[in-house]
């Protein structure tokens, strides 16, 4: 192969924040100065050692990173082909790969000078993310969450409060987490002098994609690094689960430029995806713009946005990140998708042979290498993002299987 | 831009208010609220009621520079089975019997942009439409909707807000044509009351900065402040206080329509007051 690579898939967005036709700034007026100002401050940020120093120091003590790179044997000998690794963000403090961003986004509200920090959460990873560094830092800290989400998800509700977050439960529209997004949105717009928000995944108008995309990346390059280390060689391929996609997109993009590497994003097919209630953006959705950006997105047939449907509620969300949706036109990455009662199956298994109960979200990550690992010859190398561990569902799990707590 | 583009209903009003010395009422009422007919009724007796400039909400189930007011009308629409082609017919039937009149779309973009841009702005065009207002396209978006709606001859209104200082300003106004949006607070419409000092201090800012008619808006509701706003600018927006007298008027079984002419009736009024005292 040629070592030029004049087709990079790394050098988006552009300066307008487009991934080919997607992305931008659908934001409204009021919005645009603080959305500038933020770019700006995070382009110097990003240039200034002492805030990559000041971050890494506190993901290595705080968070707990690096995280392992851990050979997943018993399932791998179950599965009987391809050899499976899981990237394990679900040792990170607070349990999940939330905190990554969460933390380089608030380091970044304190270098600007913000005092207070709004969020919206739907399962409530990155609402206790939030709190969690806010707490922290001793920054006062909102968390807007979908009505029906605080009733689904009352363990988290409760540690935004202990960690000191005000929880204000949205009751507009659905009530879930894409009325939490509007709402914190709406607030943003009122308080514009001292407020920073600080989004949880790779949506938004930019420079949030990018910026939410380079905090996710250190899951790929610690991945890349551990691999080789084991291995000798890169993956074969990639599995990541996505509702708006950060995981996914942070263990990708490191390795977007590696041919050989195959990649997985891995939808939720709720029910099924010819049922209606999933929250397939891509395989079940089409371009639209909402929340910012230009992406796929759940609607009907007059751009009215629909609900999604998930088991899992941090999938539960009827956009994708605007990165995602180019590099499933242009063909890098292969959207597939798992339904609730996969991911339901992948949870027991993980659970009852690699001592690793799983989140729902990477439970669905997991359905899908079930699927395509025993196809894989045993020199064969996947590599999974497990994500976010799964005490948080253990109530939802419960429920599905008939179990009384 | 205003230049190249042909006058509008939008410049003609302003031109004959301006003659008259008076302030335009620019009532807002979400197309389809409470249902198609009522909708209908409530627009095609706006101007006699007093309304200088109609804005059409086109309802999105996701409006998110809207406080609950607007919010709620756009899920009463929604659920009454409003569609765009639904609201372009509304604005067809209007013009049947008002030619003068200006009508303004206003909504978020995603509905546009599934109906398709092009197709949209030939259909607005052709129904009778004057201008666009799509709250989630700034200048930076340009080139998705604002050019192309220029060169099909509909204006495309720009909002201003606390947020625009001079450096901003000039950016807004680029493409800026029919008249300014000032958007008086930082926040959702509907909200909060805005301050008539600042209000005065910020109109007096962007003066400097253009000749387009200045509309101020975001959260007018009584007559008493329409008269102190309007003698700020050229003209003011009321909106969610219409629509929530649709609600309430419907709530209490009463006639939506009467009740929506009568506050617009109240509201001109209160800015007629507003000229005379400037």
């Amino acid at each position: 192969m040629n070592d030029q690579k004049p087709n990079t898939f790394t050098a988006q967005p552009d300066e307008r924040g487009r991934f080919g036709d997607y992305g931008g700034r659908f934001v409204a007026e009021t919005l645009m100065p603080l959305i500038l100002e933020l770019e700006q401050a995070w382009r110097e940020a990003r240039a200034d050692a002492s805030f990559q120093a000041e971050l890494d120091d506190f993901l290595k003590h705080y968070v707990g990173r690096p995280s392992p790179l851990y050979f997943a044997e018993r399932l791998t000998e179950h599965l009987g082909g391809a050899k499976i690794y899981f990237k394990r963000d679900e040792l990170n403090h607070t349990g999940a790969h939330k905190i990554n961003n969460v933390l380089g986004q608030i380091l970044l509200a304190r270098r600007m000078g913000k005092t207070r920090i709004i969020a919206e959460t739907g399962a409530g990873q990155h609402g206790v993310a939030t709190a969690t560094a806010c707490a922290r830092f001793g920054l006062e800290c909102i968390v807007y969450m979908g009505e029906v989400d605080v009733e689904r998800q009352q363990p988290n509700v409760f540690r935004m409060k202990l960690l000191g977050a005000e929880v204000v439960p949205v009751s507009s529209g659905s009530r879930t987490l894409k009325d939490a997004l509007n709402e914190a949105l709406r607030d943003w717009v009122a308080n514009v002098e001292n407020t920073f928000y600080c989004i949880g995944t790779v949506a938004g108008p930019h420079p949030y994609p990018e910026m939410v995309r380079e905090f996710q990346a250190i899951i790929g390059r610690e991945a890349k690094e551990q691999i080789l280390q084991a291995e000798g060689r890169l993956p074969d391929a990639l599995v990541a689960a996505i509702g708006g996609g950060s995981n996914a997109m942070g263990l990708f993009h490191p390795f977007l430029d590696d041919e050989e590497v195959e990649m997985f994003g891995v939808e939720a097919a709720g029910r099924g995806l010819n049922t209606g209630e999933h929250a397939a953006s891509i395989l079940g959705g089409r371009p639209g713009v909402l929340h910012g950006n230009r992406t796929y997105l759940l609607m009907d047939e007059e751009g009215q946005i629909t609900e999604a449907h998930s088991i899992s509620a941090g999938l539960d969300y009827p956009g994708i990140g605007p990165e995602h949706a180019w590099l499933n036109d242009i063909g890098r990455v292969n959207y597939v998708a798992a339904t609730d009662e996969e991911a339901l199956e992948a949870f027991q298994l993980c659970s009852k042979l690699e001592g690793i109960i799983p989140a729902l979200e990477p439970s669905h990550a997991l359905a899908h290498v079930m699927k395509m690992a025993p196809r894989m010859d045993k020199d064969r190398i996947i590599v999974m993002n497990m994500c976010g561990r799964g005490d948080k569902d253990i109530f939802t799990v419960a429920k599905h299987l008939g179990v009384e707590l | 831009m205003s230049q190249t583009m042909p006058r509008t209903r939008i410049d003609e009003t302003f031109t004959r208010l301006r003659q008259q010395g008076r302030k335009a009422l620019v009532a807002f009422i979400t197309a389809g609220d409470p249902d198609l007919e009522t909708s209908q009724a409530i627009l095609d007796g706006l101007p006699a009621a007093g309304a200088d400039i109609i804005e059409l909400g086109m309802p999105f189930t996701d409006p998110m520079a809207d406080g609950p007011a607007i919010q709620l009308a756009s899920q009463r629409a929604l659920a009454a089975g409003q569609t765009m082609e639904k609201t372009l017919a509304m604005v067809r039937r209007f013009r049947e019997r008002d030619s003068d009149t200006p009508i303004v779309l206003m909504g978020y973009y995603n509905p546009v942009f599934v109906y398709g841009n092009e197709r949209f702005l030939h259909d607005a065009k052709a129904a009778g439409v004057d201008g666009l207002i799509v709250v989630d396209l700034p200048p930076e978006e340009d080139d998705e909707l604002c050019i192309p709606a220029l060169n099909t001859g509909l204006n495309f209104i720009r909002l201003a807000t606390p947020t625009s200082d001079d450096a901003r300003l000039p950016k807004v106004l680029n493409n800026a044509s029919g008249f300014l949006y000032y958007v008086s607070i930082t926040g959702v419409t509907g909200t909060r009351a805005p301050d008539a000092g600042a209000v005065a201090d910020s109109v007096a800012r962007i003066r400097q900065h253009t000749d387009l008619p200045i509309c101020i808006g975001f959260g007018v509701k009584t007559p008493e402040q329409a008269a102190t706003l309007g003698a700020l600018g050229d003209g003011v927006v009321v909106g969610s206080a219409l629509v929530t007298t649709i609600a309430e008027a419907r709530g209490k079984g009463g006639d939506a329509v009467a009740a929506v002419h009568e506050l617009a009736r109240a509201l001109a009024e209160g800015l007629r007051g507003a000229a005379q005292e400037t």
